[in-house]
């Protein structure tokens, strides 16, 4: 029974994302411009009447003359013309002689402080702005200031504020929707991409799991090279199980077909003496199986821990300290032939410690196995690597082969009784799955040296 | 349908002091169990009036109508007062000197009414939503044909300066025209005129030189020119003048060949009126297609293609609603204006 493939899990659309964050930003730029388009059509409209307002009471300040000593005014007709051209605003005026008496007009009240200039007011009921103009006369029958005072109500500048704004909002309206049709499209061609590489993955073999070639933008190249690399990590990790699954039966299936071939002889065995001592060997040889059985799928395990556990701040020497307990308890080492070189101070690393002190078992088994002790565990610092090695005073691995060292020697090693024989693959993984290197060297003193390198992490703690 | 008709002299006699203004006529209109009343003052003759006001009627059976015929001068006395709260308001005021209803909308007298008739008016008929223009009348000159044959009958005011130049004219002290001090219409016709054109100052002086006769009221005017008293009348409302003509055939009637002005009376609602819907009805009414037959055959909206045949709307001036008109009462312009008036026209 197959279950139905689950869904990723959702979260908003980015159209709807997009969509919310330019409703956002259109709000509140509209109301803004609204604001602003409000403020300045109304100064705007302001400005245009105040003129019109002041040109029409200089109009009638123009047209006082004086006869027989008495203010005498023509009001002249362009003046309203003018005052007309806001066309549905009531017209006040007055003109005033200097002792304070009406001259012509309406009676209304004297500018505020007797100032010359714009003013706010009303008039019958209705807001009105009002100009004031002054004349003054120095003659010989009369002398004083006549003041002209004309004012209209507001209905015109209110409309043509209102019209600028209403002008103003549209603009903004067809900016927004304009702004909203090119997100659309951008959204589009942003995520084209995504669709391409979507094409691409739909079309592969489920075993490709070669980086993708598709040619992406910037912004998507991280995205992509994670996904390069998480396929790069199933593609490793498979391939490691592929080989020692390979390994492992290639290593067990001979014991095992040696173990019955000796079952077998003791079946038809008839002298009991040696009936036993073929069974004693059918012990020693499943024991060791069984411990071959244990170090099989120990390295599997570090493999797999290598590439997916994640990496702890730690001290190499504790790795080295631990390796020597442990390999002690294997190998039954004296202290004449495993010895430890540590610094003083620590030698900090990102690393997972079971991992490392595997990799390190290895490579001291190989120094025991393959070359002539004293072997020893050395923990340094060089410049931004700090690396665990193993030396010994043998030979070690001829220089031709350092390249290819951990292919090499896994497949030659064979079946030994008590090692599977993954040594340096096992510790070349583990090297690689901390971002470091497996490096062969051959010390001033003599001998060999393998080490695990791994980037430094710098001195904080 | 039943009216009754009151003169002013008859009025004034009921009354205890005759400073009181008072209505020149009354008539009342529709049934008179009516549900509805509305008060509708004007300047229009009450008989140049009736037909319209019946032809309202019959679309608005609920409504019973007074109607007071008022002078000018007075119809706006009594508004501006009823504005102050000293007079009972009318619900509909209906004048021809626009001028002065244009004064009583500057002041704030009147409510605005708004309907799809009125947004309809052109900018120049219309002033706030609060004065209307509903008719469109001519100023005209009337001469009288059996003493001015139409072959010698003055085509335009450059004519008529023609006719009173000879110093031996027979036209002087035969030529009539509005006393603009009595006549709200009048002085706005004049003052129209001094606005529109140098050939008042010409007219003026030729008037005061030949001794033409400034008489009141429009009525009057034309019966002297029908009975020979005048031979021409300069500056007549088209509307009576047509209106008689029709009837009387020693009536001419011209419009001036260079402009014709043409008046719109102005219907306003005021603010303190207590019917206002039916007075914006009315109102309507007037704008409206069959409002407007009626006041053609009432000669209040004027027939070009009857007066004017070969006119072109070029010469054709209407008088705008418009604030400019406050200039023209203004208290010293008006001083000014009457000043050089009198010098033409001085008082016996």
């Amino acid at each position: 029974m197959r279950n139905t493939e689950p869904a990723a899990a959702r979260t908003t659309s980015l159209a709807t994302r997009l969509g919310i964050a330019l409703v956002l930003l259109l709000a509140l730029g509209g109301a803004a411009v609204a604001v602003a388009a409000l403020a300045y059509g109304r100064s705007a409209a302001r400005q245009t009447f105040d003129r019109l307002l002041v040109g029409a009471a200089d109009q009638i300040a123009g047209a006082i003359t004086l006869r027989d000593g008495a203010v005498v005014v023509d009001l002249p007709a362009s003046a309203f013309d003018l005052l007309a051209l806001a066309p549905d605003d009531r017209i006040v005026y007055s003109v005033v002689a200097p002792d304070g008496a009406l001259v012509t007009g309406y009676d209304i009240a004297a500018p505020p402080d007797d100032l010359a200039g714009l003013y706010d007011g009303a008039f019958t009921g209705e807001p009105a702005r009002f100009a004031v103009a002054r004349r003054r006369f120095a003659e010989r029958d009369f002398a004083g200031t006549v003041d002209v005072v004309v004012g209209q109500t507001t209905r015109a500048r209110a409309e043509l504020a209102g019209q600028i704004t209403r002008n103003a909002l549209v603009v903004v309206l067809g900016a927004g929707l304009l702004m909203s049709a090119l997100a659309v499209f951008a959204v589009r061609s942003a995520l084209s991409p995504l669709r391409r590489i979507e094409r691409v993955f739909a079309a592969r073999s489920p075993r490709d799991l070669t980086p993708l070639g598709v040619p992406v933008p910037r912004e998507i190249s991280g995205l992509v090279g994670t996904l390069n690399r998480f396929m790069g990590r199933i593609d490793r990790q498979v391939e490691t199980m592929r080989t020692l699954i390979a390994d492992a039966s290639h290593q067990i299936r001979t014991p095992i077909a040696a173990l019955r071939a000796q079952a077998d002889a003791a079946a038809e065995e008839t002298d009991p003496e040696r009936q036993r001592a073929i069974v004693a060997r059918i012990h020693e040889r499943s024991v060791n199986l069984g411990r071959l059985t244990d170090q099989l799928l120990n390295h599997a395990m570090i493999i797999h821990r290598a590439d997916t556990e994640a990496l702890d701040r730690l001290d190499l020497r504790t790795v080295a300290i631990r390796t020597t307990e442990e390999t002690d308890h294997d190998f039954g080492a004296s202290e004449t032939v495993l010895r430890l070189d540590l610094p003083e101070d620590p030698v900090w690393c990102d690393g997972d410690a079971l991992s490392l002190v595997e990799a390190c078992k290895n490579l001291v088994a190989n120094a025991f196995r393959h070359g002539v002790p004293p072997v020893t565990i050395a923990v340094g610092e060089e410049t931004g690597c700090v690396h665990v090695a193993v030396r010994d005073r043998g030979p070690g691995v001829p220089e031709e082969h350092w390249s290819d060292a951990q292919v090499r020697y896994r497949r030659q090693t064979g079946v030994s009784s008590t090692s599977a024989g993954l040594g340096l693959a096992i510790v070349h993984a583990v090297a690689r799955a901390h971002r470091g290197d497996l490096r062969f060297r051959r010390p001033v003193q003599g001998g060999f040296e393998a080490a695990v390198v791994l980037p430094s992490v710098g001195v904080e703690r | 349908m039943s009216w009754a008709l009151a003169l002013a002299s008859m009025l004034a006699l009921a009354l205890p002091a005759a400073a009181q203004p008072a209505p020149e006529a009354i008539g009342d209109f529709g049934a008179e169990e009516a549900a509805e009343r509305m008060l509708l003052r004007g300047t229009t003759d009450l008989a140049l009036f009736e037909p319209v006001l019946d032809a309202f009627l019959a679309t608005a059976p609920q409504l019973r109508i007074r109607y007071e015929q008022w002078a000018s001068d007075d119809l706006y006395d009594v508004a501006a007062a009823a504005c102050r709260g000293e007079f009972p308001a009318a619900d509909l005021l209906i004048s021809s000197s626009i001028d002065q209803h244009v004064k009583l909308v500057n002041d704030g007298c009147a409510r605005p009414y708004r309907s799809a008739a009125t947004a309809a008016l052109p900018p120049e008929a219309n002033w706030r939503d609060e004065v209307f223009g509903v008719t469109s009348e001519p100023a005209v000159m009337v001469y009288n044909r059996d003493l001015v044959p139409d072959a010698l009958a003055p085509r335009s005011r450059f004519d008529l300066l023609d006719l009173l130049r000879p110093a031996d004219t027979r036209f002087a002290g035969r030529v009539a025209t509005y006393d603009i001090e009595a006549s709200g219409l009048g002085y706005l016709f004049a003052f129209a005129d001094s606005q529109q054109a140098t050939t008042f100052g010409s007219l003026i002086e030729a008037f005061g030189r030949t001794g033409a006769v400034a008489t009141c009221c429009s009525a009057e005017i034309i019966d002297a020119v029908a009975s020979g008293e005048f031979l021409i009348a300069y500056n007549v409302l088209g509307s009576y003048a047509l209106a008689r003509a029709a009837e009387d055939g020693r009536i001419g009637v011209v419009a001036p060949e260079e402009y014709t002005l043409v008046l719109a009376r102005g219907a306003m609602i005021p603010r303190q009126g207590q019917h206002p819907e039916a007075a914006g009805a009315f109102i309507d009414f007037l704008l409206s297609e069959p409002g407007r037959e009626v006041l053609v055959d009432a000669h209040l909206v004027l027939d070009v293609a009857a007066l004017l045949p070969d006119a072109d709307d070029s010469l054709l001036r209407p008088i705008p609603l418009s604030p400019v008109l406050l200039v023209g009462l203004d208290q010293q312009k008006r001083a000014g204006f009457l000043a050089l008036w009198r010098e033409t026209f001085p008082r016996e």
